[in-house]
């Protein structure tokens, strides 16, 4: 009950850090609630923005994939990140908060309807966007009762556990807004770097060091993969450095972009950004790889067998594969670690550190209801007939129904479908890139360019989405070609998703949007010399 | 210094992620225990950073910051 105990404790904390944040600003105010302000300081904008922008996937799930693919998740997710996302921060995300200075935009969607003088094809933006977003925030859900239930050893069940972490979220995000969220994050962080030091720490000092575990590795074939990448084509690795794209194009980093109080706190955000990258997920990708030599641990030896059983060559029905699939799955291998060699009260600090991943949903939660009240509530007419104050008090209520509504689609659905549509949502929002490079860098670019790169991006989501759930993953080490043109393999369907000539979707998927945007726009009219004017 | 070599060195970190001679090798076992290709995509981590130091010093909108934080002083420091 110990870890249970701490992970309450955590959940308490937050909620006060939370709701004390709502006695810092002025209630009644739309900037004050969505966007603090605009003061966030330099420390707090730095850990915020980068806690925003880690996910249960950080922790858990990169111990997991590292455990099953070796040292190549992070040169897939990490360091191609550690680039990119930075990058775009300095482009794109100082840009963004200069016209969010000097127009008081709030949302991206507001910006462009701006820029590209259009009304609906901004509402058509909104909707893709919030579509895209709702199950990062129904994944956590299911993540906290998951992990409620786990720590408490059963006695939290699942539902109270979703509904705790829905409602500790929902009120500290309610009460708190921006400035509860961005103190939230800021404790998150700090308490994710905290934790994947000391995993890294304890299990080395329990095992006598990484040494001989890594020499382990290397005697077995199978097993010595893991520390190279060869189980991996140079093209796949390419093409996971147009997923982290995607970042600057979620509308939580954007409307993130918003509150920092001066430019100039963008500058160390930019330059520690991939050192933060570094610090956390280095121990997390060498804890997955390295839970391959600890056989003594009896749940990772059982994962190994069933991993072994899926690669013998034999043939399994569906429900088996499955099965197989699901058992040798290394999500929870730093959990099991800890558990057998670390001391119980780092398994407090575990549960902890596990919360604040999966609760890394509020600032989805907060940017859903910020575009809500902004793109929709506020463009449609409700400011004007109802007050700014009015307009606050909606957010806040959007809040408790997202939450309610993300609740009850945890209780009933499988958390594999919204898995799924996760990693949808990252190619999605990486395909809708061109939308805020055009706007920002292109006198050119038009609203039809950016109904094109919308309904394009939409339409290859749902695509892809429907190829995966109609054809089923092929075994692990195998692929099967569906569409071939004169001897080559357009698509093929593999054990992880989807290739298009040998690339991740995301790769054609972002091309053909930044063609499109190209195309389309060079032959539709420009916005007014006035408009123009504002932005270059 | 010039945009265009900016530019240059940011593509050139892009390349050089794509670290195909490390590909099938896990030695030399750095510190004896960390593969020479996670090794090397940690340093490319603090690489990155440098580079995002020198674009930082070098290549900062500071007109646009000028611009935007004149307005903000004139009117008062924003909206809220």
């Amino acid at each position: 009950m110990i870890p249970a105990l701490v992970v309450f404790t955590y959940l308490g904390v937050v909620l006060y850090i939370g709701i004390f944040a709502s006695r810092r600003f002025d209630q009644g105010s739309a900037e004050g609630y969505f966007l603090a302000g605009r003061s966030l300081g330099p420390a707090v904008f730095l850990l915020s923005l980068f806690g925003t922008n880690m996910t249960a996937f950080t922790i858990l799930g990169s111990a997991g994939h590292a455990f099953s693919n070796g040292i190549v998740t992070f040169g897939l997710m990490a360091s191609s990140s550690a680039l990119i996302i930075p990058l775009t921060l300095f482009l794109i995300g100082t840009r963004m908060w200069a016209l969010g200075k000097r127009h008081g935009f709030i949302t991206p969607v507001q910006m462009f309807r701006d820029r590209w003088e259009c009304g609906h094809i901004g509402t058509l933006i909104f909707a893709l966007q919030a579509a895209l977003l709702l199950p990062y925030i129904i994944i956590a859900v299911m993540g906290g009762g998951t992990t409620l239930n786990a720590v408490s050893g059963g006695v939290v069940p699942y539902w109270l556990g979703g509904a705790v972490v829905a409602v500790v979220v929902m009120s500290y995000v309610f009460f708190g807004g921006m400035r509860g969220t961005a103190w939230v994050n800021t404790f998150q962080t700090v308490l994710f770097l905290v934790f994947g030091t000391a995993a890294l720490l304890l299990v080395g000092s329990s095992i006598g060091g990484y040494s001989q575990a890594m020499e382990r590795l290397l005697d077995s074939e199978v097993t010595a993969a893991l520390l190279t990448r060869e189980q991996v084509s140079p093209r796949f690795f390419l093409s996971y450095t147009f997923i982290p794209l995607s970042t600057i194009v979620f509308p939580h980093i954007i409307i993130f972009c918003f509150t920092a109080r001066r430019m100039v706190q963008f500058k160390k955000t930019v330059i520690y950004y991939p050192l933060c990258i570094m610090a956390i997920w280095l121990p997390c990708v060498f804890l997955g790889v390295a839970a391959n030599a600890m056989l003594d641990v009896p749940d990772i030896a059982a994962k190994l067998d069933a991993r072994a059983l899926l690669a013998s060559g034999s043939t399994f029905s569906a429900g088996m594969a499955a099965e197989l699939q699901q058992a040798a799955a290394g999500d929870d291998v730093i959990i099991l670690m800890l558990e057998h060699y670390a001391p119980l009260w780092m398994a407090g600090l575990l549960g902890a550190g596990i919360m604040a991943a999966v609760m890394a949903s509020d600032s989805q939660i907060l940017a859903l209801s910020t575009m809500f009240t902004q793109d929709v509530f506020a463009f449609y007419g409700g400011t004007r007939r109802f007050g700014e104050r009015v307009q606050v008090q909606t957010g806040r209520l959007f809040v408790v129904l997202i939450a309610a509504l993300a609740y009850g689609i945890a209780l009933r659905a499988s958390s594999s479908i919204f898995n799924l549509a996760v990693q949808y949502a990252f190619s999605g929002y990486a395909a809708l890139f061109p939308l805020l490079v055009g706007a920002l860098f292109w006198k050119g670019s038009t609203k039809w360019g950016a109904l094109a790169v919308t309904v394009w991006t939409t339409a290859t989501v749902g695509a892809v989405a429907l190829f995966q759930a109609l054809v089923p993953a092929t075994p692990p080490g195998t692929a099967v070609s569906y569409w071939t043109v004169a001897g080559v393999d357009l698509i093929t369907r593999t054990p992880g998703g989807t290739d298009v000539l040998g690339f991740m979707p995301v790769v054609p998927m972002t091309i053909v949007s930044a063609l499109l945007m190209v195309v389309v726009s060079s032959l539709t009219p420009r916005p007014s010399e006035a408009t123009l004017g504002r932005y270059f | 210094m010039k945009n265009w070599l900016l530019a240059l060195a940011v593509v050139a970190l892009y390349v050089l992620h794509q670290d195909i001679w490390f590909w099938d090798t896990a030695r030399p076992m750095v510190f004896g225990f960390l593969p020479v290709g996670l090794f090397y995509h940690a340093v490319y981590s603090v690489a990155v950073a440098v580079l995002m130091g020198v674009l930082v010093s070098y290549a900062w909108p500071a007109a646009l910051e000028r611009e935007v934080e004149g307005d903000a002083s004139d009117s008062g420091g924003g909206r809220s």
